[in-house]
């Protein structure tokens, strides 16, 4: 029988812990990358990327397939080794002490792989085993309240729904309690539901240690994540928190309205004519959209060339993080 | 103790080292072990194994042992090594292959499970369950105690021998699957390299090689015959030059295998 599972299904006490978190005072760095480099071939996967998560962070991979997301998180788990570049992790070098490394991150691979013949609870005891941990018993019935396995924990793993098999892979991740979470597309084929099961987990779990992430989802990445990296074609484009990219994103400021009684082509050439103004136009619905200059606040430039006509409908519009994930990975500087 | 002592890293002995090596093989044994129990095959291997080796040990085209009327098991195990060729990379197949397809193989090697560690740990998995499959031969040893005085020597240096024999194909069996997402592919390939394995000791190999290449090569090929040194353990002579044979042959194809397996791993 396969298990479906439902957001409701999350206990209250988790979802209490759901809201985004303000910034703290920056945290210890647990994760330290410099220069990464990784070649399949001619391939550069990787491209000397470099950066830093500390605890408490929650940083977001964007990038399309192929931006070698999934390639740099194998090298900072110690899975692939980098072919120039260095990842230390809570300040130990991964290339030389891997294993001191593997106990201090916990990695959720790409669609969560598990050994599917298992019982969730035989797997999990497999990773408290492997992991050497002290009490595997009491770690395994931890690990099963936090990820709400608990009604399924003698169940095949091959027969759970995606979403209960992605919760075991948060599972066998958290199972040691890291200080290091590496998810890869922790949210990747699940219906809605499930997803935001699955993101309450992310965001409760976030408070004492650092979490990245890769995902094509954005509105996950402003969600879940306090900072989002784009990568595009294993650079990084650009670094930066969820809310700076929609400032940045383009039309974040657009004012729309409607001219009631009056000339909408006449207000759209008034407004192209402002030094301020970086688009107008009418839409095909007949309202007006006025687009500022580098996403700047212009409602009022925009009532006082509008004047004395009546208009009705007036809004401003937040920027859109995917409008800026295309702008960015189509080559355009943000 | 000053605070710089007790902050001074143990130092490791060698045995400490070669322990570090292998990190993780006891959960692996033990799951890989497990896994054998946890789905059908396992039990139809065994039967299959029984089956046929019970067949060729009585049938009057191979082993004749009714016809043969003496208390020795010659008739069960001269064809061991020729059972195993075929069953023994079945079981060695679905080792690397399917964590490799399923992409397990990231989640175990990101666990504190070294690369040796998880390699060893699943051929001892393998060679543990060939283990219980020829120990299960142990009503034919019965009966030959029933019918008459058997060499014991012999019968138990046929079982080390068989253990063995089993320990080397499967090394090569788990190369193949540590080389393949496919099972398929890896089992076809682990069985075309345990024929090549044992046709080198097969009388007409030696003479061909003889004929084209002199004595002196001849005898560097009957010296790497699986089937020599196998049938001369089960003979009952315990010669340091077999054991030796199938000890190293077996660490080296582990070794390639865990060579391979980090190649493959890393691109």
């Amino acid at each position: 029988m396969t298990e479906t599972d439902h957001a409701d299904s999350v206990p209250p006490a988790v979802a209490a812990e759901t809201a985004p978190r303000e910034a703290d005072a920056p945290g210890e760095v647990l994760i330290s990358v410099t220069d990464l480099t990784k070649h399949y071939g001619p391939i550069r996967a990787v491209d000397g990327i470099s950066f830093e998560v500390r605890r408490g962070d929650v940083l977001g991979f964007l990038g399309p397939n192929g931006a070698g997301k999934t390639t740099a998180m194998k090298m900072i788990t110690g899975f692939l080794e980098p072919d120039a570049g260095a990842v230390l992790v809570a300040g130990l070098d991964v290339a030389r002490d891997r294993l001191a490394v593997s106990r201090r991150i916990g990695y959720l691979p790409e669609n969560a792989p598990a050994y599917g013949e298992m019982s969730v609870e035989a797997f999990l005891g497999f990773i408290a085993e492997a992991r050497d941990l002290e009490s595997p018993d009491a770690a395994i019935d931890s690990v099963i309240d936090v990820t709400h396995l608990r009604r399924v924990r003698g169940q095949t793993i091959e027969t759970l729904s995606k979403g209960f098999k992605r919760r075991v892979g948060l599972a066998q991740a958290l199972i040691h309690d890291p200080d290091v979470l590496i998810l890869d597309e922790p949210t990747d084929g699940l219906d809605p539901n499930q997803k935001k099961v699955v993101q309450d987990l992310i965001l409760s779990l976030s408070s004492n240690r650092c979490i990245v992430l890769s995902t094509h989802i954005l509105d996950e990445a402003e969600r879940v994540c306090n900072r989002a990296v784009i990568l595009s074609e294993g650079r990084i484009l650009v670094d930066s928190t969820p809310d700076d990219l929609v400032t940045r994103a383009p039309g974040h400021n657009a004012v729309r309205f409607r001219v009631v009684d009056g000339d909408a082509d006449g207000v759209v050439a008034e407004l192209s004519a402002a030094a301020w103004c970086a688009a107008a136009r009418v839409l095909p619905n007949g309202e007006v959209e006025v687009e500022p200059r580098a996403g700047e606040d212009r409602l009022n430039d925009v009532l006082a060339t509008v004047g004395e006509r009546r208009i009705a409908g007036v809004r401003v519009r937040e920027g859109r993080l995917d409008e800026l994930f295309r702008d960015v990975t189509r080559g355009v500087a943000a | 103790m000053s605070a710089d002592q007790s902050t001074a890293p143990a130092p490791v002995t060698a045995g400490g080292a070669l322990a570090l090596r292998f990190v993780g093989m006891r959960a692996v044994l033990r799951r890989e072990f497990r896994g054998y129990f946890a789905s059908p095959l396992g039990y139809i291997f065994i039967v299959i194994f029984l089956i046929a080796s019970g067949y060729l040990m009585v049938s009057r085209d191979f082993g004749r042992f009714l016809e043969m009327r003496e208390a020795n098991l010659d008739a069960l195990f001269s064809y061991m090594p020729w059972i195993f060729v075929v069953l023994v990379p079945a079981v060695a197949m679905r080792l690397w292959a399917e964590e490799r397809r399923s992409g397990t193989v990231e989640l175990l090697l990101t666990l504190p499970i070294t690369l040796e560690g998880s390699y060893l740990g699943k051929f001892l998995a393998g060679w543990a369950f060939l283990a219980v499959s020829v120990l299960l031969t142990w009503p034919a040893v019965f009966q030959v105690a029933r019918l008459g005085d058997p060499d014991w020597g012999a019968v138990f240096l046929s079982y080390v021998a068989s253990l063995l024999a089993a320990a080397v194909l499967l090394a090569i069996g788990l190369l193949f699957s540590a080389l393949s997402k496919n099972q398929v592919v890896a089992f076809i390939l682990a069985v075309a390299a345990s024929v090549g394995f044992l046709l080198i000791g097969v009388p007409q190999t030696q003479e061909f090689v003889g004929k084209w290449f002199g004595g002196y090569v001849e005898r560097v090929v009957s010296s790497l015959s699986l089937v020599d040194h196998f049938e001369t353990l089960t003979r009952g002579l315990l010669q340091l030059n077999s054991l030796l044979f199938f000890v190293l042959f077996t660490a080296g194809w582990l070794i390639c295998g865990m060579l391979v397996l980090s190649r493959t791993k890393t691109n």
